[in-house]
């Protein structure tokens, strides 16, 4: 109950409108609703003006049928599904295309990086000549050349190029046979993750051995060998309940196992060679950053060059990297989108392109694809900055 | 660049949809005070819609945007064109980028309700066919099971497709193109056994291959494809300007009157072509135009005859029959209601 007098002997207080902290509150709640009152007649108009002009509003169109076929599916699908369905569709090809091009794109660009700085003249040429080649060319340019250059030299389906009888190429795509899973494969799976925690298990373990005694463990055999061996045991325990499916020529095509499509392949492999020259280029700027004096003084530790490479000098230049190769797989994920121009069916091909168009609903499409966009950006962003904090410095 | 176009397009309906408030007769004012029809169009189909080397357009569908021009204006030259693809097209019409689509566009329910747009007749009678190399050694659709098709993006071709194969219990694969030339270039590179969109565009798109004799088209048709020129919803005077501009040309060549002797007709004693002419009867005033409109129609123009015959007619390099799209009375479906 001391308070009271305190505040006495405290200069005079100014009046509470008058005091920073509030007028800062008062403006920044001003401003919320400023924005929510513009936002809602933004929302209301739109809904008004559509109406007027005759344009269906609403979600109800994503539980109607769609109509339609779709190349590429990796769920079931087919044109008696809905219009809801096609949005997955689309998106689940978009995630798919971005996944495999982000992770090709990084091994190609650690890969070019390091090159680039190689000591072997030609080595580090090569590189030089491949960044500076796909990082000018216009993407959409890049993927129209895979696509045609990959599908103008194939054979038509009956002149296919087959490997073995099993794996067929032609220009309708890499055919190659596809697993058929039967009874008491599940126990495969089971042993997989066995495999998979007992790694991880392993290589805390070695770890810790290694920071108290010094004594290394070669946790790279081991584990390849849990990973493969456990599964393995399972398949062989059960009695081999896989068997495959091969592909096979019917008609004008091959039916039956799996296929890779030309449209997939052109764009991978357009979005991975050019982001995978944006990376190299990151890569080595990150390099240069860890001064030689790190090399010296680990070779003079009497660490060999790779080791040195490892250890020393990646997880510094890290720090440097991770933040452009976030925005790089940002970049490689939008540009997927540049799909539509080859018919590889992506979210924007399938859902803002076709659903929209059949429907005629823009606003709600294009929100929808807007917030799968932002979605999956933002995602991306949050996973590198929780890496990008976990390869900071850690000062000891 | 044209994903770009579409993004533009389409932010510019959310825009405008969120900003301003539709109202009647805008369309028409604002074409008569800016002085020239804004016109969507394919991006180039040869007969129907495509520009030369000096970015002169001509076709069936773009004759149909002139006659619009000429009736509002008197002068058929008072056309800018915007090409657009299949997918951009209705987005361009709902935003107000253009004032109306002429651009092969099939008829449907869907179409004319829920996407806001209004047609104003039909140009061109078609239906969905086959294009497939002839050293496939396939003479119907039928044999076609297991086939893949390249085909446009946000068309009826998608869904006739989908449609046939499911009612013959038929299978097929779907690669779908945002334009025409990566459809024709993927059919040429043997991604698809076969291409297929409305008959009319696939002897359009036989003679751009580099060797049409190659390719031919089957003899199935698998749907009906009403084509007709299209307005946005909420101006019915424009809606009327359009919809009796391809009613003239009908109703001309009915009468016999051409953009040779529209001049000497002027001196007919036919009711019927004196109304038409502007000499007689409501004249322009029922579409708040000019007298003459019909008149300028014919002369800037001609009329359907005419501009089938010069477009994809014996006089062009498709040499399509009048088939279907004859006049009603020489056994065909053309049929324009009387100017009276
Ligand atoms: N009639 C169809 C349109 C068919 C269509 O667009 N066909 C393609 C032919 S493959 C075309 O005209 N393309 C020209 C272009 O994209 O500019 C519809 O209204 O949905």
């Amino acid at each position: 109950m001391a308070e009271p007098r305190q505040q006495e002997c405290a200069p005079a207080q100014a009046a509470f409108w008058r005091r920073p902290a509030f007028r800062a509150a008062l403006f920044q709640t001003l401003l919320v609703l400023a924005l929510c009152l513009v936002g809602y007649s933004l929302f209301t108009n739109t809904l008004n003006n559509l109406e007027q002009r005759g344009i269906s509003t609403g979600f109800g169109f994503l539980s109607q049928e769609a109509g339609f076929g779709i190349l590429q599916s990796l769920i079931d699908y087919n044109e008696t599904h809905s219009y809801g369905r096609t949005f997955f569709v689309g998106l689940l090809n978009t995630l798919l295309v971005s996944a495999l091009g982000i992770a090709l794109a990084t091994l190609i660009g650690f890969v070019m990086g390091v090159a680039r700085l190689s000591g072997n003249w030609l080595v580090a040429r090569i590189a030089t000549v491949y960044i500076e080649t796909f990082r000018n060319i216009p993407l959409l340019l890049q993927i129209m050349f895979w696509y045609f250059a990959v599908l103008q030299p194939l054979p038509r389906p009956k002149q296919s190029l087959s490997f073995g009888e099993a794996f067929f190429l032609n220009n309708r795509g890499f055919y190659i046979p596809g697993p058929v899973f039967e009874q008491g494969f599940w126990l495969v799976g089971v042993a997989f993750a066995l495999a998979v925690v007992a790694v991880v298990i392993l290589a805390r373990w070695a770890r810790r051995r290694q920071e108290a005694t010094g004594r290394q463990f070669h946790t790279v055999f081991v584990s390849l060998g849990l990973l493969l061996g456990l599964p393995l045991l399972a398949f062989l325990v059960m009695g081999m309940p896989m068997s495959w499916e091969y592909p096979a020529l019917k008609g004008f095509n091959f039916r039956g196992g799996m296929v890779i499509i030309p449209e997939l392949a052109a764009l991978l492999l357009a979005l991975s060679i050019y982001t995978g020259a944006f990376i190299a280029e990151a890569v080595r700027s990150g390099i240069l950053a860890v001064s030689h004096g790190q090399t010296e003084a680990a070779y003079a530790l009497g660490l060999r060059p790779g080791v040195t490479l490892r250890l020393v000098i990646i997880p510094q230049a890290l720090r440097v990297i991770i933040p452009q190769l976030t925005s790089q797989y940002l970049n490689l994920t939008k540009n997927s989108s540049l799909a539509t121009a080859i018919g590889y069916p992506d979210l924007v091909a399938v859902f803002a392109g076709t659903t929209l168009n059949q429907t005629g609903q823009a606003v709600e499409v294009i929100a929808m694809t807007m917030a799968v966009y932002l979605t999956i950006s933002l995602s991306i962003s949050l996973f590198m900055n929780w890496y990008n904090k976990r390869k900071q410095l850690v000062e000891r | 660049m044209m994903k770009r176009i579409h993004a533009v397009a389409t932010a510019a309906v959310l825009f405008t949809a969120a900003t301003t408030t539709a109202q009647a007769g805008a369309t028409f004012d604002a074409v008569k005070s800016k002085g020239f029809v804004q016109c969507g169009v394919s991006t180039g189909l040869a007969g129907f819609s495509s520009a030369d080397d000096k970015g002169n357009w001509t076709g069936l569908d773009v004759d149909i945007c002139r006659a619009v021009a000429a009736a509002v204006f008197g002068d058929a030259e008072k056309v800018k064109y915007t090409p657009l693809t299949a997918k951009e097209r209705f987005t361009a019409l709902q935003s107000g980028e253009i004032d109306m689509l002429s651009r092969n566009t099939t008829w449907t329910l869907t179409r004319d309700t829920s996407l806001g747009l209004n047609f104003a007749g039909v140009n061109y009678y078609d239906g969905q066919g086959f294009l497939v190399a002839k050293n496939l050694g396939v003479k119907s659709a039928m044999e076609l099971d297991g086939a893949s098709f390249c085909i446009q993006a946000g068309t009826t071709t998608e869904l006739n497709l989908a449609d046939y194969f499911r009612a013959n219990k038929l299978s097929y694969t779907p690669i779908t193109f945002d334009k025409s030339d990566e459809t024709v270039k993927a059919f040429e590179a043997g991604r698809c056994d076969a291409l297929t969109s409305d008959q009319s565009q696939l002897y359009a798109l036989r003679i751009q291959l580099k060797n049409p004799e190659s390719a031919m088209v089957l003899p199935e048709v698998i749907s009906k494809e009403p084509l007709g020129p299209v307005v946005a919803q909420g101006d019915d005077e424009w809606f009327n300007v359009v919809r009796w501009s391809l009613f003239a040309m009908l109703n001309a060549e009915e009468l016999g009157i051409n953009s040779g002797n529209v001049d000497a007709m002027m001196e007919s004693k036919d009711p019927n072509v004196r109304r038409v002419l502007g000499l007689e009867g409501i004249k322009g005033s029922g579409l708040g135009l000019d007298d003459a409109w019909a008149a300028n129609i014919i002369r800037g123009v001609g009329n359907y005859a005419e501009a089938f015959e010069r477009n994809v007619g014996m006089g062009s390099p498709l040499k399509i029959a009048r088939g279907q799209n004859a006049l009603w009375n020489k056994g065909g479906l053309q049929y324009a209601p009387p100017i009276r």
